[in-house]
């Protein structure tokens, strides 16, 4: 029926989706996880980052082709951009209902995707692939674009590093003190609202760093913000809300569902990927990896 | 007259008979285009007031609110259209489909609480959105449904007045007494035993448990009351809009009728009403200026988060009793 290359090219393909959701959908469920927020404007960020990748490109373009570069403004900018919004408007609203904290990082997405429009305008932008990484390799008889490999190991890169970051250093364990009670880590007189504001710029430095990543490879459009963010919590619901190795094996599940998902059922490949969900939810309502709510 | 039986005065006039007379004459008093504008106000003002018996009756957040609307106008839109079937077996079959979807999709999304139900209902919407954009045979895919016809209105040709109507502004005074209708039953449904059941799960889920409610049950009713009337608001909805499209059920259109329902308050019974006649006319004013609407409504809505969370009508009943103890200062 399919041969072992078809197959196993058809497994790269959803590993690389799958990175790079995690890339994406990381930073939504560190910030989940300890601030409780569930964050719309995380895919805005992730376009915010796509866009600055092109013009810090188009910037550097004269004096150094840097593709690195211009990620890493990309990030950084976006960063800033989070720290600002966290600042001055999140800190806000921590104690009020879901409700609000939703509409509120919805009028960001409202105001963020405008913005984007002001700025970039409708056409479609898009940044070549860094010379380094454009070439290939066969793997088993499947091709295996280099870029696709790098973003493989950015993702694997980055989920061992969260998780040392998380349980092995002392910030990281400030950060899952903050989570499991925020009240009693202040009184202990940790500066909760600094923690804060630094779990959501790192969130943010994600999202700018996976759209700047995703630019060599998508073209950078007008709603890839709210269509992005659907999928990001699809995975995160799928690995356990708040869950940080839930939300990778959740991205892993997500891609290979939707790779193969396309060969059973040509077109509702996504209608796949949404029934695994509710199949989940179904049996575990807090997510493979998640805990069960008090 | 004292300004206190002036007050009682006011408040015994039956506002809500004077707004529908007054919403009924626009076909002869107004232009077709306020005619166009009133029906898109009464069928978002169905549309939000069914969210808000989840939102503001029960406090369920649901993200997803957009997928019953789907589901109606999908349905009518389809029967009218491709099987030619009257309006009068379509809409209720409409209404039927939506409540089925609340129910089969509500069945697990009560489950949940808080946020993880708002996330749940937001990923059944886009299941739904996946299964109209994509099954191209019955919905039609991105082209959706094109040409949906308008319902047969002979009957009004027997009746003084509204023979002289045109056919859009006769669907105008159709949508408005189904509307009105259908908020007369959910405010019955609100003030019955069972809508206060639902007040008293919104107020304390745990509470309501430990008294031996089945909150459960009562959410997943709410559910799929709430999914029916939408179901009602969507099917007017894809006659008014002469189409049916796969962007009705895209997320951010949940996000829009829940915007309408806080702006309105969604802790007063006509607050959706008026938040969605607000929308819509803003919007229109808005566009008229300038494409950034999304931009200028991003901005009302963070205005109404930190200003006004009780949304016109909150900021309204507010501003009456601060009035009101001033002049009950002044009298004494």
């Amino acid at each position: 029926m399919f041969d072992v290359s078809f197959l196993f090219g058809q497994f790269l393909g959803g590993l690389t989706t799958a990175m790079f959701l995690f890339l994406i959908a990381s930073g939504l469920s560190l910030v989940f996880g300890v601030m409780r927020v569930l964050n719309f404007a995380h895919g805005s960020f992730y376009m915010i980052g796509a866009y600055l990748a092109w013009q810090a490109v188009q910037w550097l373009a004269p004096a150094l082709h840097s593709f690195w570069l211009a990620a890493l403004i990309a990030a950084l900018g976006v960063a800033l951009l989070g720290g600002l919004i966290e600042r001055l408007l999140l800190r806000h609203i921590y104690g009020r209902e879901e409700l609000y904290q939703l509409l509120l990082t919805y009028a960001l997405v409202l105001i963020l995707g405008d913005v984007a429009k002001i700025i970039w305008g409708t056409q479609q932008l898009s940044v070549s692939r860094p010379p380094l990484l454009s070439g290939g390799m066969e793997v088993l008889g499947a091709t295996l674009p280099a870029y696709n490999l790098f973003i493989m190991l950015t993702g694997v890169a980055i989920a061992v590093g969260g998780w040392l970051a998380l349980a092995r250093s002392p910030a990281g364990r400030m950060v899952r003190a903050a989570a499991l009670d925020r009240e009693m880590l202040g009184a202990l007189g940790a500066n909760v609202g600094a923690l804060y504001t630094g779990m959501f710029v790192v969130s943010s430095f994600l999202a700018g760093l996976s759209g700047a990543l995703v630019t060599p490879i998508q073209s950078i459009v007008p709603g890839m913000d709210v269509e992005v963010i659907v999928e990001a919590f699809i995975v995160v619901v799928i690995g356990g809300l708040g869950s940080f190795w839930g939300t990778f094996w959740g991205s892993v599940i997500y891609g290979q569902v939707l790779s193969f998902g396309i060969l059973i059922l040509p077109g509702f490949s996504l209608f796949s990927v949404f029934a695994l969900m509710a199949v989940i939810l179904v049996v575990r309502p807090w997510g493979l990896f998640g805990r069960p709510l008090r | 007259m004292t300004r206190k039986s002036l007050t009682a005065l006011v408040l015994r006039i039956p506002w809500v008979l004077v707004v529908f007379i007054a919403a009924l004459t626009i076909p002869w008093i107004g232009s077709r285009y306020d005619t166009f504008l009133a029906t898109q106000i009464a069928i978002s003002a169905l549309f939000a007031m069914s969210l808000n018996l989840l939102l503001g009756t029960t406090g369920l957040v649901s993200f997803g609110h957009v997928a019953y609307f789907g589901i109606g106008s999908y349905v009518c839109g389809i029967l009218m259209k491709t099987y030619a079937v009257p309006f009068s077996i379509a809409l209720p079959a409409a209404a039927a489909g939506a409540a089925l979807g609340a129910l089969v999709f509500g069945f697990f999304c009560v489950r949940l609480t808080k946020i993880y139900f708002a996330m749940l209902t937001l990923a059944f919407s886009q299941i739904v959105w996946a299964i109209c954009f994509k099954w191209n045979d019955v919905t039609g895919g991105d082209q959706g449904i094109p040409d949906v016809p308008y319902p047969n209105m002979d009957w009004m040709s027997h009746i003084p007045f509204l023979s002289d109507l045109r056919i859009a502004e006769q669907f105008y005074v159709l949508t408005l007494i189904l509307v009105m209708l259908s908020l007369a039953v959910i405010k019955r449904i609100i003030g019955s035993p069972f809508g206060l059941m639902l007040t008293t799960i919104r107020e304390n889920p745990n509470r309501a448990a430990s008294i031996g409610l089945n909150v459960r049950g009562y959410e997943l009713a709410a559910f799929v009351i709430a999914g029916g009337f939408a179901g009602i608001a969507g099917a007017l909805f894809g006659i008014f809009n002469r189409g049916v499209f796969a962007d009705f059920v895209y997320w951010p259109k949940s996000a829009e009728v829940m915007i309408m329902t806080i702006l309105g308050g969604i802790d007063y019974f006509w607050g959706p009403v008026v938040g969605a006649a607000t929308l819509v006319l803003l919007n229109q004013e808005i566009t008229s200026y300038t494409q950034y609407w999304p931009l200028v409504l991003g901005i009302i809505l963070l205005v109404l988060l930190f200003v006004f969370p009780g949304g016109i009508v909150g900021g309204l009943a507010t501003g009456l009793a601060w009035l009101r103890r001033k002049a009950g200062g002044s009298d004494a």
